[in-house]
């Protein structure tokens, strides 16, 4: 199929938070830089750049994913799901509300990291206790937190989302 | 962090993925998950010349059981393993395939890829070793079969030849009396283990009529605990017979110091893994639900 001679060009599709894009990348190029540098969705962050901390966790046809560790090649043809495709109609996502009444964040850098891991935790399991969460978030880091105010605003979360708030 | 510039070449079918590798030679690696070569590509530890990305090839990511025994196909991901109703059927699958760093590791990372890269911290060689099991390959010769327990040769060296790939893995299903557990400690969930531990036994009662153990990141390979695999069969279980066969595992153990722990330490770890690991195997075969995986803080 897809083959470069010379470490040129891929053509690649994507489709992120439901707007498709066509691309043209260097077979190295990361998933995270495909969204950070090429479109501009600067949501999702860098941050240890080694599969370790989860700052850069988006969703990848329903799944997490660490997009340091992905070639943009790899998501050829997926469905990508980024924090800046949480909220709808300027409405923050139920997720997002939470973070912010239950005080789940402090410098917020790994926040979009944290909110897209609840949020394919929350898709697989709607009414998850507080050990499902921690399970959930294994993979995120946070170093200011503490995580209990996370785990809390994920919690509460889910009930509104059961709710259909 | 970018790797090195390579080529990348997207195959079709196996054999259009074994003829690249051949045909590339040297420079070429296979991309399944790249969980963990993408890893080592960021930091440079190496620089092919080109990737041949075998992740789209159909129908390698069957995971399938019968009453002869379970196939997991090389591309099967850790997330679907442990999602598969063979995870409940077999804890010890389940123990492993959920314990593998962490949720986002999981839906990428495959089976195949946990093999193949040769890693003594990689949790399924040891748990294939544990439940001995047999790997299938296909290469420019054509497919055939090696056990698991030796096929990471050495410090990220496998048994593969130039151009072959893991297809897939088999074992038989555990027989009656049969149970085990894998388990392991690490410092937090994306970390590789400090150690983990497979054990597997047959039990009539506490009766022990076979034993097999198998110890991750241990030494610059799989190791399988013989000398403590022999300390249980055909003994009667008890808390001396367990210690005497955790010793034993402790002592087959040849750990590194690193970040994770001195040698004294990680051989400390092996023998409670391996108390905890006996342990939850007999319970099992009494018939108890018992849910283990990797600890971390």
């Amino acid at each position: 199929m897809s083959t470069t001679e010379d470490g040129g060009s891929i053509a690649i599709e994507v489709t992120v938070n439901g707007t498709r894009h066509r691309r043209e990348v260097e077979p190295r190029l990361l998933l995270v830089q495909l969204l950070r540098e090429d479109l501009r969705l600067t949501g999702t962050h860098i941050g240890c750049d080694t599969t370790y901390c989860g700052a850069c966790t988006v969703i990848v046809n329903g799944e997490p994913v660490k997009s340091c560790t992905m070639l943009a090649v790899q998501a050829d043809g997926a469905e990508i799901l980024t924090v800046e495709g949480l909220a709808q109609d300027g409405e923050l996502h139920p997720l997002q509300r939470a973070f912010s009444e239950h005080h789940g964040l402090q410098c917020g850098y790994c926040t979009p990291g944290m909110l897209m891991s609840a949020h394919a935790l929350l898709a697989r399991n709607p009414d998850p206790d507080r050990r499902q969460i921690r399970k959930g978030i294994q993979g995120n880091l946070c170093r200011c937190t503490g995580y209990q105010n996370i785990i809390t605003a994920i919690d509460a979360a889910a009930a509104a989302m059961r709710e259909g708030k | 962090m970018y790797p090195a510039p390579f080529r990348y070449h997207r195959a079709a079918t196996l054999d259009d993925a074994i003829g690249r590798l051949v045909g590339i030679g040297e420079g070429a690696r296979a991309l399944a998950g790249g969980q963990t070569l993408l890893v080592w590509l960021k930091m440079r530890f190496d620089e092919p010349t080109d990737l041949v990305d075998i992740g789209r090839i159909p129908g390698l990511d069957a995971i399938e059981h019968d009453t002869k025994g379970v196939r997991i196909g090389a591309l099967a991901t850790h997330a679907r393993i442990a999602r598969s109703p063979l995870a409940k059927q077999i804890p010890i699958v389940g123990d492993c395939a959920n314990g593998i760093a962490d949720n986002q590791v999981r839906s990428r990372g495959t089976i195949g890829g946990s093999l193949a890269a040769g890693d003594p911290s990689c949790d399924w060689p040891v748990l294939l070793t544990t439940l001995d099991a047999t790997v299938h390959c296909r290469g420019p010769a054509g497919a055939r079969t090696l056990p698991a327990d030796g096929f990471v040769q050495d410090l990220y060296a496998t048994r593969l030849e130039a151009g072959e790939l893991i297809t897939g893995v088999s074992f038989a299903l555990p027989g009656k009396g049969s149970a085990g557990a894998y388990v392991g400690f690490k410092r937090c969930a994306p970390a590789f283990p400090t150690s983990s531990v497979g054990v597997q036994l047959t039990l009539n009662g506490d009766d022990c009529t076979q034993a097999r153990i198998a110890l991750g990141s241990a030494a610059l390979t799989t190791i399988r605990a013989q000398a403590a695999e022999a300390e249980l069969s055909g003994r009667t279980l008890n808390a001396q017979v367990i210690a005497r066969a955790a010793e034993a595992a402790a002592a087959a153990a040849d750990p590194v110091p690193d970040q994770r722990g001195s040698p004294a330490f990680k051989r400390s770890l092996i023998d409670a893994l391996v108390k905890r690991g006996v342990e939850v195997a007999r319970r099992r075969a009494r018939g108890e639900t018992v849910e283990v995986s990797h600890e971390y803080y």
